[in-house]
């Protein structure tokens, strides 16, 4: 049988018109690929007519060819925009079909807590670590030597009330008492100075001890910050500058901070730092009740400083006409008291899980 | 240390408040703890008692007729006991506060009637004025107290409550205070004026001192007063006493407790009559010597112990306390009067050898100096006599044998720069020198010359000056600046770094950190089977109790004691760990102080949720925890049975990082378990960071290349005898030259599996470096392991062939 053109271009109207048709009723992507095998298929409709091609007259195959292709084409075109509206049809029922209950707990992923008196060392020394401070540490158990003698306290000396000690069973050479759990983290200050020349600058965080009844504000054990910066020309210009930029750090940069005159031995000038409460925002009362967090003082004593008293620099070795340098000494325990809210010391160390699980 | 603002007012003027002055005492270094408001009597003065009669319808009470020097007298309803015509006392008419004796609380005085009596008014006890806690009768003012003057004026005070610091010893005196309260203030201190009137023989023929001890008593000064009479002091003498917490008791003592207060320096008064030949030795006891103290108590001394003797006996622990029978008493009628100097060191360790810490020895163990005994001596011999009448023999005793020369001090401008960052004028610096009562001369515009005043003993170098400049201007003049020069290195950074990343990881795995004490009693250790004596103990030699007595030698006990506490209040799943030191005793030397990492896992590890199942944390949690760390360190922990009596028997590693020992795994021993009361499973991990730290492999970690080629997986099924540690297993896996890696995904110990055999399944990972693995490699591979594995440890491959690719 011999084909003309124009049938085939009628054939291929007719597959056309009929695919169409069908592709309108069609819903699922199953029944989509299943008109495309019948239509567009290696055996399909279509193919079936264009294998017809070929017989046509080399003069009809131009025209007819491009009827071919524009059909095909189109069918193609109309099969996209039909697996298009498929899919988006599928998408728009998932909430029907697959939702769930999201008000459910979700699966719990385990996650850890540090302490936080961890927390809060961490986050005093990252302050003085960018003020070129370096964290080291020491022994808990020290020499008197290092806890007081080089510290300008000798024995018999009536700066050792401020430091009630607790003492290690062990008696040197001359039948003295010479251990002892340090009472501050202080006697740090010679260990890195008699093993290092200046310049220097520390913090060193660690436990320390006391022979001291306990209550809520008192324990016999808790937590210090000791720093120390040695170099030419350091000034108490600078523990202020540094103590104030801490200040800011880790209280916040709305707070005040004061300095007045305090005493330690092993420094002169000697300094204490305190901060406006921020309970009662330094006026002493909270709603005409007497501030507790201050004791009616308007201000909290944060830490103890000074410049490094010139005795404890030429014990080490260092020229205190040549070097000065200031240190410090902060309570982390009580910082964080006074950050959380805090109102029993003894919290930190019963490790109640309902207390820790809040940080 | 109390001080009236009434004294200080006699000694240096100020016109500001007490708050002022207290506000500005603790910003120059002396803290004032409190200010005590004394009076804040509204409508209440001091009356006379013209008149008791009795209350017309009741025995105990009484009616008083009180005289105010007004016109007319009132009569009040009272039940005191103690009142009597003729008495000075403390009325309070309507609308005066007082304080409610029954609740402490203040009330307004209202009219009353009492058993049919109108009473408009009260006659007060020390209760009801806030003065005392006395409320058996009323308070009965001394005679001379003037008609009808208010409370306030007459018993009303302020007073500063200070906490000086142990250098200071000046700031335990109002004279020393009065200086601070100057220097603040910019007002002139006027110190006591001392006159009195000498005569009859010369001292030093009526009475001899001699000190043979110089080295603990560099100066002895005494004075004579004859013909006196004991009695009770004047009342404003008791009552200063009594403001400063100090009891009065007779006339002597009371004078040289108030020069005490007001110099510092503490006095001792003998009885002249007492001391054999009227001869005084400052001597070091002998050995074997007692003496019978003030208090009646028996000492025994020594060398160490200074003793103020006649020819015969101790007569006073000197500075620290009297002798029983040298003290004044009511027939007592020559005093000697001693004001010495001792050496600071000797006193402390005086009073503590006898316990005796008195107001003396609080003064002495600062370090008086030498200069301050005679200004105290010719005060209180001037009140003595004052206060007691009699006659002072001519001159006073001073020894003195090495009499220090003045120690003027330079101060100069670059010394300030150099401390304080900042310059005061020479000028402005030797003001406030002056204005401390130090002596100070300016040299030129660089330097001054000063000289403390006989009260201070803390002015030892030129930064105790600049201090004395820098408190009193004040530190708020000072600057503010950073730190601006190089940042220098330190050692020792690196094992805490180390244990920052050990620490980090744990919490990672979702574990709760913990702190405890360092110390443990030995109960604890006990109980958990850690330690039965306390042979290698580190101990306290004065431990806040036996539960702190030793530091800790373990991490386990105080975990323990955490985990029972935490269970006994409903934890239903503990994760804890602590990040620690322990303590291990080094012979002669400090302890050594490993960091230590140990934890302990109790309890429901998969939480209540609805999404799991419930199940309990068991001994592979803990391998799991150690193994994760150790591998996010980047070295492999080795696992071999340990025997440990904290631990089960059966359930217990020991853990190695390249040969050395670094920790330890297991179940806590079940009889630990249930001594501290938890049911079920307790598991544990410890590891000694330090030594851990110390096993790391030096080289420098270094990044693997990524796969290129595909892996090909394979489950292998295999039976094999229960005794057969499945590291071996692994071991001999792993070492087949394509394997990768190989995993052991099913254990099955079930009653299907032949007796005394274990089934394991392995997903085994075949891979090469440089080409992609034809299935007759892996197969090839995988039959040699499986041969390997018949041949070493007798494993039998089970249901070989099912389900071997993945
Ligand atoms: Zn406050």
């Amino acid at each position: 049988m011999s084909m003309t053109s124009a049938q085939l271009i009628e054939d291929l109207g007719g597959v056309q018109s009929e695919a169409l048709d069908e592709l309108q009723g069609l819903t699922s992507e199953e029944s989509l690929e299943e008109w495309r095998v019948k239509f567009l298929g290696r055996r399909g409709r279509l193919t079936t007519v264009l294998r017809t091609l070929g017989s046509l007259p080399p003069e009809d195959r131009r025209a007819a060819g491009q009827e071919a292709n524009r059909t095909k084409t189109l069918l193609e075109e109309e099969l996209g925009a039909a697996r298009r509206r498929v899919r988006e049809g599928r998408f728009a029922l998932l909430a029907e079909q697959e939702q769930i209950d999201v008000t459910r707990p979700g699966r719990p992923a385990t996650v850890g807590r540090y302490h936080p008196l961890t927390q809060i060392i961490r986050e005093m020394c990252d302050a003085f670590v960018s003020m070129g401070f370096q964290v080291i540490e020491g022994p808990e158990v020290e020499w008197d030597h290092y806890n007081f003698e080089m510290l300008n306290i000798p024995s018999d000396h009536p700066a050792r009330d401020m430091f009630n000690t607790l003492w290690i069973d062990h008696k040197d050479a001359e039948g003295r008492q010479s251990m002892l759990l340090r009472t501050h983290t202080s006697p740090m200050q010679a260990r890195t100075m008699e093993k290092t020349d200046p310049p220097v600058r520390v913090v060193v965080p660690g436990k320390v001890y006391r022979y001291e009844a306990t209550d809520a504000t008192h324990e016999w054990h808790f937590h210090q910050i000791e720093g120390l910066a040695v170099d030419k020309g350091i000034t108490m210009a600078h523990l202020k500058g540094t103590l104030y930029e801490f200040a800011r750090r880790v209280f916040g940069p709305e707070r005040k901070v004061r300095f007045r005159c305090d005493y330690f031995p092993f420094v002169e000038p000697g300094v204490d730092m305190s901060i406006d409460c921020f309970v009662c925002e330094g006026q002493g009362s909270v709603n005409g009740s007497p501030c507790t967090v201050c004791r009616e003082a308007g201000w909290i004593e944060i830490l103890g400083a000074g410049m490094v008293h010139p005795k404890v620099l030429s014990d080490v070795g260092y020229d205190p006409a040549i070097y000065t340098g200031f240190a410090f000494g902060i309570g982390p325990d009580r910082v964080a008291m006074l950050k959380y809210g805090i109102e029993d010391i003894r919290l930190f160390y019963s490790n109640d899980l309902r207390f820790l699980g809040q940080f | 240390m109390k001080i009236p603002l009434s004294w200080l007012r006699e000694l240096v003027d100020f016109d500001i408040p007490a708050e002022d002055i207290a506000h500005g005492l603790t910003m120059a270094g002396l803290e004032v703890g409190d200010v005590i408001v004394v009076g804040g009597w509204e409508n209440c003065s001091v009356g006379f008692v013209e008149r008791v009669e009795r209350h017309p319808n009741a025995d105990r009470l009484v009616l008083c007729t009180v005289d105010l020097g007004e016109d007319a007298p009132h009569q009040v309803v009272c039940g005191a006991p103690n009142v009597a015509q003729g008495q000075k006392i403390a009325f309070a008419q309507v609308g005066a506060s007082l304080i409610d004796a029954r609740n402490g609380k203040l009330s307004k005085l209202k009219p009353a009637k009492i058993r049919g009596v109108v009473s408009r008014g009260m006659v007060c006890s020390e209760r009801e004025l806030g003065l005392g806690e006395d409320h058996d009768g009323i308070l009965v003012l001394p005679s001379d107290a003037p008609l009808g003057m208010a409370l306030d004026d007459y018993l009303g005070d302020t007073i500063l409550d200070l906490e000086p610091t142990p250098n200071r010893s000046d700031w335990l005196s109002v004279l020393g205070v009065a200086y601070e309260v100057a220097a603040l203030t910019g007002n002139r201190v006027r110190p006591p004026e001392v006159l009195y009137t000498e005569e009859g023989q010369e001292i030093r023929n009526l009475l001899s001192v001699n000190i043979q001890d110089a080295d603990l008593c560099p100066r002895y000064t005494a004075s004579l007063i004859r013909g006196i009479r004991v009695g009770p002091s004047p009342r404003w003498l008791q009552k200063r006493l009594e403001q400063c917490d100090v009891r009065p008791i007779n006339n002597v003592v009371d004078v040289t407790n108030y020069v005490m207060l007001e110099y510092g320096q503490p006095l001792h008064a003998f009885d002249y009559e007492t001391l054999l030949r009227q001869r005084i030795h400052v001597r070091r006891a002998y050995t074997g010597e007692t003496m019978t103290t003030l208090d009646e108590i028996e000492i025994p001394l020594g060398s160490d112990h200074l003793v103020i003797a006649d020819d015969r006996d101790a007569r006073a622990l000197g500075g620290v306390i009297g002798g029983l029978d040298s003290g004044i008493t009511e027939a007592t009628t020559d005093v000697v009067l001693e004001s010495a100097s001792f050496d600071p060191s000797n006193n402390r360790r005086t009073a503590a050898d006898f316990s005796l810490r008195t107001e003396a020895t609080v003064r002495f163990e600062k370090g008086l100096r030498p200069d301050l005994p005679p200004l105290a001596l010719r005060r209180a011999t001037q009140l003595i006599q004052q206060v007691a009448g009699g006659t002072v023999a001519r001159g006073i005793i001073d020894v003195y044998p090495e009499r220090e020369k003045p120690r003027p001090m330079l101060l100069t401008t670059a010394r300030m720069k150099q401390v304080l960052g900042m310059e005061h004028s020479m000028e402005q610096a030797a003001s406030v020198l002056r204005s401390l009562g130090f002596d100070a001369a300016v040299e030129n515009d660089e330097t001054l010359r000063a000289t403390a005043p006989p009260w201070r003993s803390d002015i030892i170098i030129e930064d105790d000056l600049v201090e004395e400049v820098a408190r009193i201007v004040g530190y708020d003049s000072i600057p503010t600046e950073m730190l601006e020069t190089a940042i220098p290195y330190h050692d020792g950074q690196e094992l805490r770094a180390f244990r920052e990343r050990v620490r980090d990881l744990l919490v990672r795995q979702g574990l709760q950190e913990i702190i405890s004490y360092s110390a443990v009693g030995l109960d604890l250790l006990r109980k958990a089977r850690i330690a039965d004596t306390d042979d290698d103990l580190l101990t306290v030699s004065n431990p806040m109790s036996r539960e702190f007595k030793y530091m800790r030698p373990t991490l386990r006990a105080s975990l323990m004691n955490t985990l029972s506490y935490n269970v006994a209040r409903d934890a239903r799943a503990v994760a804890i760990f602590e990040m620690g030191r322990i303590y291990l005793k080094q012979g002669e030397d400090l302890p050594q102080e490993p960091e230590i990492a140990a934890g302990l896992l109790h309890g429901q590890r998969t939480g209540e949720g609805w999404l799991s199942a419930p199940a309990s944390y068991d001994f592979y949690d803990a391998k799991g925890i150690v193994e994760s760390l150790l591998g996010r360190l980047g070295v492999e922990g080795e696992f071999r049975p340990l025997a440990d009596d904290f631990l089960h028997p059966g359930k217990a590693a020991a853990v190695s990082v390249n040969g050395a020992v670094v920790g330890s795994v297991g179940e806590v021993h079940p009889l630990t378990a249930e001594a501290f009361e938890v049911d079920g499973t307790v598991v544990f991990f410890e590891i000694n960071v330090t030594r851990l730290f110390e096993a790391m492999p030096q080289a420098r970690q270094s990044v693997k290349p990524l796969y290129r080629f595909p892996a090909s997986l394979r489950d292998i099924s295999i039976l094999v005898g229960r005794d057969v540690p499945a590291a071996r297993i692994q071991q001999i896996i792993d070492g087949q030259p394509l394997v990768e890696r190989a995993v052991l995904f099913d254990v099955y110990e079930g009653d299907e599996a032949p007796p005394g055999q274990v089934s394991l399944g392995y997903r085994i990972h075949f891979r090469a470096p440089n080409r992609t693995l034809s299935a007759r490699d892996v197969n090839r591979s995988l039959a040699r392991v499986l041969s390997l594995l018949e041949r070493e440890v007798g494993a039998v491959q089970r249901g070989a062939g099912e389900g071997d690719v993945a």
